[in-house]
């Protein structure tokens, strides 16, 4: 009863703030949005019983990627006559994706018929007193570890190849070497000299 | 009456008496730790600090709150009111919310969930919402600037103190702080703590908590020299004072982990002593007193030395320590390995 109650408010609010980002005017009001839609999913993902993921969700996408998303909002200058414009040529496709989404939940939720040992695959964790943090962690690093590490690999590819291609070297940049700026002491920027009158120092 | 604390309205109203009683305990703290923090800085400057308000001034907080209170809530024009509204309250919210995993003994804790240090990292990782928030409805150039440096300062150390916890998770085998601190328990009191063992994760442990909470040496998201007070500079009054409980709140949190992971949270220092909340409440008020006396003595760090602190020292550091930590695991060492020896 309670958790019915509590799944139906997250999903509502999942759902609600889902509309939220597509209809506000305002991006960073936006992100802001996604971002309620997400810690939405995070509950969700609680009742589930599901609390590694959920915080994971919460860690990854919350803390760290729609922060830097928000980031790059907030900076951009939006022209929002020339979006509502590129929207206008646009929205077919998007109709039309939409549409394929909706007929693959359609035939998922009527037609569909899974095999007979696909429920039992997707259940909870054997035996019922391990975590699932800790059943996560045995199969992970166990069977899967190949995959585990090819997955790492590519991100670190992305994330090479992604500066590799935005990295530029300008010339004439003013830098700060932190190392020679902790290296210099008095007896190397500062001298007293003896300067004879009429002279002058060279 | 006995069944009346079973039924579903009793359970509601026991949760709630606890969750008000952690929130008191803090507030409660808060209003003398921002005291003891004045009281310290001041002792270290030779000045006198707070001491007209009551005994030795130990009501100035009390003052200063009915002063924040009372006074009148400017929204500057061109603000985005919503947000600008919000942001605080986010703020204040959140600092509160990650003290519902914090255990004070053993089964003193709201919410004893499995992966209790995930969560508290998680919700710190949203505080830096607050900051952003604010600072970009202010519309305010001072304002801005500030909340940009403090989301890339808190999004930089979250990472580091990520695999400085790793490390610690590893020994233990769980994410449970509860579980945490039981794996110090040692024949060796003080010395049977994961301060010893991890000694370097401590120290950077204690530099990001600075780092994350935006305290000196690290407050350039405020910096008052430069951007007047960065991302609160238009804030006032109530909404001024939730940021400040705010902030206070997430110190004393980084003081309650510190405890927890490095110092054996409410166990006693000396075998034979009895352990109790109290040694974690004492551990707590120390680091506070340690993050007093770091805001007094250590001048303010420039910006791109604190990035480069931040992701070319205390990062691969802290990297190179989950590994190493992770083979000594791996061999089985006593000291790492509190898993295997069922702590």
């Amino acid at each position: 009863m309670l958790f019915t109650l509590i799944f139906y408010f997250f999903s509502l609010l999942a759902i609600g703030s889902g509309l939220m980002v597509v209809f506000s005017r305002n991006p960073v009001h936006a992100v802001l949005w996604l971002i309620l839609a997400f810690l939405s999913a995070a509950g969700l993902f609680v009742i589930q019983g599901a609390e590694f993921i959920a915080m994971l969700l919460i860690i990854v996408y919350v803390g760290a990627v729609a922060v830097l998303f928000l980031f790059v909002v907030m900076m951009l200058d939006v022209d929002f006559a020339t979006l509502k414009a590129g929207m206008a040529r646009y929205i077919p496709l998007g109709l039309l994706i939409g549409a394929v989404f909706l007929l693959i939940l359609g035939i998922e939720l009527s037609e569909w018929n899974s095999s007979g040992i696909a429920p039992d695959l997707r259940q909870a964790i054997q035996p019922a007193d391990v975590q699932n943090t800790v059943a996560l962690g045995n199969v992970i690093y166990t069977e899967y570890v190949f995959l585990f590490q090819i997955a790492g690999l590519i991100l670190l590819v992305a994330m090479i190849g992604a500066i590799v291609l935005t990295h530029r070297k300008r010339e004439g940049v003013k830098k700060q070497d932190v190392v020679s700026q902790m290296y210099r002491d008095s007896t190397k920027s500062v001298s007293l000299e003896d300067v004879p009158s009429g002279k002058g120092l060279s | 009456m006995l069944e009346f604390w079973d039924s579903y309205l009793g359970t509601f109203v026991i949760i709630i008496a606890q969750c008000i009683a952690v929130t008191a305990f803090v507030m409660i703290s808060l209003i003398f730790l921002v005291y003891a923090d004045r009281k310290i800085w001041a002792a270290v400057q030779l000045r006198r600090g707070p001491n007209v308000v009551g005994p030795f001034g130990l009501l100035q907080s009390f003052a200063d709150f009915l002063k924040y209170v009372f006074k009148e809530v400017v929204i500057p024009a061109g603000a985005d009111r919503s947000v600008f509204i919000i942001a605080p309250l986010i703020s204040f919210v959140l600092a509160i919310m990650a003290w519902a995993v914090i255990p004070f003994s053993e089964n003193w804790v709201l919410a004893n969930i499995n992966v209790g240090i995930l969560y508290v990292f998680a919700i710190s990782s949203l505080e830096v919402y607050g900051v952003i928030m604010g600072g970009w409805a202010s519309n305010s150039k001072y304002a801005f600037l500030g909340s940009l440096r403090s989301a890339a300062q808190m999004i930089s150390y979250e990472v580091s103190i990520g695999f400085i916890i790793i490390g610690i998770l590893v020994s233990t085998g769980s994410l449970n702080l509860t579980a945490i601190v039981m794996a110090q328990d040692g024949n060796y009191g003080f010395f049977s703590w994961y301060w010893l063992p991890h000694l370097p994760m401590a120290v950077l442990f204690f530099v990001s908590a600075l780092a994350e909470t935006n305290r000196p040496p690290f407050d350039l998201p405020e910096a008052e020299s430069e951007l007047v007070a960065g991302y609160q500079v238009e804030y006032s009054s109530t909404l001024f004072l939730l940021f400040m409980v705010g902030e206070y709140a997430t110190i004393f949190l980084m003081c309650a982990l510190m405890s927890i992971l490095f110092f054996g949270g409410w166990l006693s220092p000396i075998p034979g002593l009895p352990d109790g909340a109290l040694w974690m409440v004492g551990k707590m008020a120390f680091f506070f007193f340690l993050f007093a006396m770091v805001k007094a003595i250590v001048p303010r760090y420039r910006y791109d030395q604190l990035m480069r602190l931040g992701w070319k020292v205390i990062l691969p550091v802290s990297l190179g320590w989950v590994a190493v930590s992770g083979f000594f695991a791996h061999l089985g060492w006593d000291a790492y390995a509190r898993f295997a020896i069922g702590g």
